[in-house]
């Protein structure tokens, strides 16, 4: 386990909280996205993208650079943010999402966008590819560590169990699954309209390695990616309790603003709170 | 007739392309003595996986056996493939353009004695409505296994589909198959047999009752079905006048429909279409009787060129 220090969270702090102002202009701008599941994400992928992938911007093709797959494809803003800051293209291009032309569509394409490891949008395929991935890995010279980002509503889809059986059979260690479970969907709360408690027994029982943190904790998902890469016998997945909407308070929570994009005033208001809190 | 049934050829020409080419990896969703991915199992079993009845996320594992830079053939019957994987070849093979290679067993109603839940027959319609994905259909044995290293090294997604049955030769051992290129068999100036997959044979078959009755027919092999080889089609519409076409499919959406739009671009002339109707077809006592009940006879075909022919504008 790594001593995590206080500037490197602050660091990662500060970058989560750009994420969330990003996406937010990206979404008024656009008058279309995801913002609820782009705020529970924010410090996971804050942590992934500014410290615990083995990447680099300049070469974005080399063959032992760590995966990362944004399974739940609607916080592609969120990713878009994170890859801009991360150096895979200019931040001033987030401006053109959802522009003809434009680089960034409304999910995430692997073959328009600079650092984008592979499309999504529908929601189950993360699990199943990063497996094959860590399959592919074993037969080549290549070592690397992949990591799938999956929601709620992609734990509802029967192919990525599918996905678990196969992590399972071939004990893909090589893969780190990061649930955000932010427990609210589309349509209302997840626990009403599908529930997948009990979770940690699911997975448990499908063969994984479970570690439970809460989401937005930035040393709590830093130790956990840590602890991911030291068990070798099987899969891990990191439960990360999340609140959707994290950041602004009439958002969090709400099933509203899974796909809703704020008004003049409440685009004001966000604008306000996560300002707020980023120069804390 | 050949031997042995065309997975016979495909399953074995399989086993042994993989041990020219390392990055062969082959999937399979517990279908493996079926499909005859067997023959590769046995001898590589380090690149065989085997998934279970898990067609869904077999495709997803494969998709991502291709971005680790393997080259994964993933195996199922074509039904299963096409229909209950689909939405992970929609978004995961042909949007994402990964380079996968679906091979669809069990075509057409090859699978006679496990009946319509097992046939494949929209899986072409499905299939070449998605963008990047090349179609193939061979006609014999010959041509299913020389196709295998060709779809391995093409760069791109490629669906596959592969006969369960015993079907006749077409091709003589010094035929070398091209992708997107389609061959003439037999040429003359009535009417024009264009045929995909296991109506080749069958075509050349009418073509002879077609010459007993005086009708000479061009007989061309369109084995790849997207990109189609509208050239060649648009010549034997040119040269003859009236065309037929013909599969082991449904006539709505497959390799007909994809020469009619075709030609309505280039070359307007009458049309017949041979395939299943708007149907099921139902459980036969073997493809060649079942084929025959369901409107795909050598018959069908010889009546169809008939047809095509009288509506030729004099």
């Amino acid at each position: 386990m790594h001593l995590h220090t206080h500037e490197l969270q602050e660091t990662i702090r500060e970058q989560a909280a750009n994420i969330r102002l990003d996406v937010l202009d990206m979404v008024y701008r656009r008058q279309a996205g995801h913002l609820g599941g782009s705020y529970s994400a924010a410090e996971i992928l804050a942590c992934l993208y500014f410290h615990q992938l083995r990447i680099d911007p300049a070469n974005p093709s080399l063959p032992d650079r760590d995966r990362f797959l944004l399974s739940k494809g609607h916080a592609a803003a969120a990713l878009y943010s994170a890859l801009a800051r991360r150096g895979y293209f200019p931040v001033e291009e987030l401006a053109t999402w959802g522009h003809l032309g434009s680089r960034l569509q409304g999910h995430p394409d692997r073959i328009k966008t600079p650092g984008v490891e592979m499309s999504s949008g529908f929601l189950g395929h993360g699990l199943s590819i990063a497996v094959g991935m860590a399959l592919a890995q074993r037969l080549s010279a290549n070592r690397f560590h992949i990591y799938a980002l999956m929601s709620d509503g992609d734990m509802q889809s029967g192919v990525a169990w599918e996905g678990a059986l196969t992590a399972a059979k071939y004990l893909t260690s090589e893969v780190t699954v990061i649930m955000d479970f932010n427990d609210v969907q589309l349509d209302g709360p997840g626990h009403e309209i599908m529930p997948l408690e009990p979770l940690r027994d699911k997975w448990r029982s499908f063969g994984f390695s479970v570690i439970e943190i809460h989401g937005h904790n930035i040393l709590q998902i830093l130790d956990a990616l840590d602890t991911a890469l030291d068990i070798h016998s099987q899969p891990t997945v990191i439960i990360a309790h999340t609140t959707k909407g994290k950041g602004v308070d009439f958002m969090e929570n709400t099933a509203k603003w899974h796909g809703s994009v704020p008004s003049e005033q409440q685009y004001l208001q966000a604008r306000q709170q996560l300002t707020g809190a980023r120069d804390e | 007739m050949s031997e042995v049934p065309q997975r016979q050829a495909y399953g074995q020409a399989l086993a042994e392309y993989g041990e020219k080419n390392q990055k062969i990896v082959v999937l399979d969703a517990d279908v493996s003595t079926s499909t005859l991915t067997s023959y590769f199992a046995t001898r590589y079993p380090a690149r065989f996986f085997n998934l279970g009845v898990t067609e869904a996320s077999m495709v997803d594992v494969g998709v991502g056996m291709a971005l680790g830079g393997t080259i994964p053939f993933v195996n199922t019957f074509a039904a299963l493939l096409t229909l209950r994987a689909c939405e992970q070849i929609r978004t995961c093979v042909s949007y994402a353009r990964t380079n996968v290679k679906l091979i669809g067993g069990y075509a057409g109603v090859s699978d006679y004695k496990d009946g319509p839940t097992h046939f494949a027959t929209n899986d072409i319609a499905v299939m070449r409505s998605l963008p990047n994905i090349t179609v193939i259909a061979p006609c014999d044995n010959l041509e299913a296994a020389r196709m295998v290293p060709l779809v391995a090294e093409l760069d791109g997604p490629v669906y596959m589909r592969i006969s369960r049955a015993v079907v006749p030769d077409v091709f003589d051992s010094s035929y070398a198959p091209r992708i997107g290129k389609g061959v003439i068999l037999r040429e003359g100036g009535d009417v024009s047999l264009v045929a995909t997959g296991t109506m080749v044979a069958r075509s050349i078959l009418a073509a002879t009752q077609l010459a007993e009755r005086g009708v000479r027919a061009t007989v061309l092999a369109l084995s790849t079905i997207k990109p189609l080889d509208t050239e060649l089609l648009a010549q034997a519409a040119r040269s003859t006048g009236a065309i037929v076409t013909a599969e082991e499919h449904t006539i709505m959406g497959g390799f007909g429909s994809a020469a009619v739009e075709a030609l309505a671009a280039v070359e307007p002339v009458p049309v017949e279409m041979v395939g299943l109707a708007d149907n099921f077809a139902e459980t036969g006592p073997d493809p060649e009787t079942l084929m025959d009940a369901w409107g795909l006879s050598v018959g069908d075909i010889v009546n169809a060129a008939l047809r095509a022919i009288a509506r030729k504008a004099h």
